[in-house]
Order: C-alpha cells, then structure tokens, then sequence
C-alpha cells in the first residue's frame, strides 16, 4: 500500500516537473541590462525561431546563417573574440588583416557551429545561478541544455560594452572556444605566418561554402 | 586481473603498429607544456583517425541507416541507464551522497516506469544526468592529470585518465564479468558503435572548425577535464582561462 503512494507521489512530481519544465521556456522576461536576462532573451528568440521553421529543421545552410547574423551576431563582441585567440600575435598583425581575420574567424565559427542550430527540437535550457557582483564588467552565465543525450554545459562569458553586454568566448561542453584557438592560431602564424593564416581561414571558408550540405 | 593483461596487449599492439608509421610535430609548431610526448602522440593520433574513417564512421553510418531513430534511442538509453549506476558509485567515492542518491533514483524510475532503461524518464521528471568516471575521482581526490596521451583505440587521455579507464573496464559488469564471450563482444561492440553515434554530427563539426584537428582536441580535451573535476568540486571559479589581452 506504502509503496503505491509513493508512486502516485512520484507520478504526480513527474508531471509537476514536465509542466514546470515546459513553462520555464515559455515565460521569455526580455531584461537586456543584465548579462543572463540578454542570454535567456536570445536564446528562448533562437529557439523559438528554430521550432517554427521547417526550412532550418532541414537544415537550409543559407537560412540557418542568416537567423544567426540577425539575432546572435549582434550580441556578441567578434573582434573582442579574434583579439584574444590571437594573442599576442595580435598587434604584428596590420589593420587590414586584422579586419579579415575577424570576419574570417567569424564566417568559420558560423559556419561551422550553426549546423547544431538545426538539431534543436525540445531542448530545455537551464540557467545556473548567476555568481556576480553589480559592478561586474565579466560575467560568466553558465546553462545546461538539456535534450534526448547526455546534459550539454553551454557557458556565455560576456563583457559591458557602451553599448550593452556583448559574448566573447563560449564553452561548449567544457572547453572555452578562444582557449581552443589559441595554440591553433599561434601554431599556423609560426608556420605560415599572419598572411597564411587569413589564407588558410579564407581558403577553409570557401570550402565549406562549396560543400554539399549534409542533412 | 586477466583483462588488464589481455588489454594490455591490445594497447601494445596498437602502439607498435603506430610507432612503425611515426609521424613528428610539423615544423613550426611550438611546444605545448601538457603535451611532452606530442611527437609520438601524433602518430597514435593519427592512426586512430584512420581507424575512425575506414572502420568505425562506416559501420555507424550503416548502424544508422538499418535502425530507425527510436531504435537507436532505446540502446542510447539502455546504456545511458547502465553507466548511472557507476555515476552513482562514483559520486559516493567523490564524497556527494546526494548526488549518488539522485543518480539511483534515476535508475530505479528508468528500469521501472522506463522499461528497462530503454525509455529516459527520470530527465523530464526532473533528476537530470551526471557522469562521472574513475578519472575524474582520481582527479577529484587531488591526483594530477600528468601529461596528455593519445591511446590507441581510447583516443585523447592523460596518464590520470589512462588509470582511470583501466579502472572502468576493470570495474564495468557487462564488460569484465560477462562469462559469454561471444555476448560480451556484441554488447561491447554495440556500446562502441553506440558511444561514436552520439557524436555522429558533432565529428563532421570539428573537422570543419578545426585548424589543426590534433592540437584542437587536445586543448579541448584537457580544459574539458579539468572543468568536470572542478564541477564536481563545485570551484568552478578556477576553470575561467585567463586571456593574454594584447592591448594590456
């Protein structure tokens, strides 16, 4: 008899956490003064875009890169991103080349990272309790996705700019994407040089425009 | 006891094939600290890409094209139910009794209201998952990574870690203790095709972002590492890389 209170107990916590679950996502409290109201603001926009396009579902290349130009890109601080993978490589570099290796760097991280756009279908996020002081001009916003596999840690490291709070560098999984660069950055311009790294990411580029998408 | 020897000759095997086609660091690439054995890992490296392109990519790409989605869910599952159990385990060595409670609750609702852990119900119903290994409890009780490794047929590791699998196989009841031995291989062969399926998409990914594939690994793995320990450690403060900003 104990034990099968204990599950309708259990049902009734089930459906308790689907129904809070599913609320969490829909309740979109749009607050861009604060580093994690910026991020659930653009995240719950991504996904909800994401659901209601069949076309991106598909994976249609060309429509997945321009809902991450319209609503990502803005929020986010590449020069800031390409400054710090480069290192101290950074200011050998002319201001041409700084110009393309920013816009370089960023059509291959778009090209690459917005194919897992796609994928989304009912992904929950969760936010973890934002650890920072008011006066903070770096703040971390660390969230979980949680979907079909195993939980994703998805971290934002973001910075006050004039202009709002602006992402830099994110971890996917555990791994910091500047961090990730940095010895690949470096390893290619003392091989190559700055000029062999425009090229190799201009050359890379085109070849990912070129290929079929897979989906 | 007996499968640490037999592994130990699988691993000695592969490392001889590897040694025979060495490969070295190309010119120009500097040093890193946490990779003193770069050269040799290299070639172990690449000799398991070639493993992956010719032998296991296809064989998922066949896996995925017999088994219908929810097929292949339902082994994704099973084994995700499975390997709680040691998450469990270990989350009791790593001194977080709530969390090991936490993770048993989840195997006890997915083998039940789950159907043997083929269903994941304990995710929506609110126990999220964890997973944790020997590697990290060593880490966790303060052993240091040592330098990285690239093991044959394991992939990216480091001397810590290398303990740390010996012991999970060492330890894992469907891998060491399985008396069938035609059994043990199928379900050891579904675990692998069933592992490189998760990140069936994500591997596609990372050969396009990547500009050198070893060192990206490599730098991912080891940050990846070290931020699961500090979680578990819950500083995560300290997992924040600190920049060299060229304008300071």
């Amino acid at each position: 008899m104990k034990s099968n209170k204990t599950i309708q107990q259990y049902c009734l916590a089930l459906c308790a956490g689907f129904f809070l679950m599913s609320a969490s996502v829909s309740a979109q409290t749009v607050d861009q003064s604060t580093p994690d109201g910026l991020i659930k603001a653009v995240v719950s926009d991504v996904m909800a875009s994401v659901k209601s396009d069949p076309e991106i579902q598909k994976g249609n290349v060309p429509r997945i890169v321009d809902l991450v130009e319209k609503k990502i890109v803005p929020y986010t601080d590449m020069r800031r991103t390409t400054e710090m993978a480069m290192g101290p490589n950074w200011k050998k570099a002319s201001p041409e080349q700084q110009a393309q290796l920013v816009s370089e760097f960023k059509s291959l991280l778009i090209r690459t990272y917005s194919g897992a756009l796609s994928q989304l279908r009912d992904q929950t996020i969760q936010f973890k309790p934002l650890r920072a002081a008011p006066d903070d001009k770096e703040v971390v916003v660390r969230t979980v996705v949680i979907g079909r596999g195993d939980p994703i840690p998805l971290d934002y490291r973001l910075e006050k700019t004039p202009s709002g709070w602006r992402v830099y560098d994110i971890n996917i999984m555990g791994a910091w994407l500047i961090e990730a660069y940095r010895n690949q950055f470096a390893n290619q311009i003392s091989q190559n040089g700055i000029e062999g790294l425009v090229k190799f990411l201009q050359d890379r580029n085109k070849q990912l425009a070129a290929a079929k998408p897979t989906n | 006891m007996y499968l640490l020897a037999k592994l130990k000759h699988i691993i000695l095997l592969g490392l001889i094939t590897t040694m025979v086609g060495c490969a070295s660091i190309p010119a120009g690439v500097a040093p890193s600290p946490n990779d003193p054995w770069e050269p040799f890992n290299r070639s172990v490296f690449e000799f398991n890409e070639g493993l992956d392109s010719y032998v296991l990519k296809p064989v998922v790409k066949g896996y995925r094209f017999v088994l219908p989605e929810f097929v292949r869910d339902g082994i994704y599952n099973f084994f995700s139910n499975y390997s709680d159990i040691y998450t469990a385990l270990q989350n009791l060595l790593q001194g977080k009794p709530s969390l090991a409670f936490s993770d048993l609750m989840r195997v006890v609702v997915n083998t039940t209201f789950g159907l043997g852990g083929l269903i994941d119900m304990a995710t929506p119903g609110g126990l999220p998952k964890h997973k944790e290994d020997w590697g990290q409890t060593f880490g966790v009780w303060g052993l240091p990574s040592g330098p990285y490794v690239v093991l044959p047929f394991f992939g990216p590791s480091t001397v810590r870690d290398t303990l740390g699998t010996a012991a999970d196989l060492e330890s894992d009841y469907l891998f060491a203790y399985v008396k069938d031995i035609g059994l043990r291989n199928s379900i050891t062969g579904l675990r692998v095709v069933n592992a490189r399926n998760t990140y069936y998409e994500a591997g596609d990914l990372l050969d396009g972002a990547a500009i050198d594939k070893y060192s990206f690994v490599r730098d991912a793995y080891i940050q990846r590492r070290e931020y699961q320990i500090n979680e578990s450690r819950d500083d995560d403060e300290s997992v924040i890389p600190i920049y060299q900003n060229p304008y300071e």
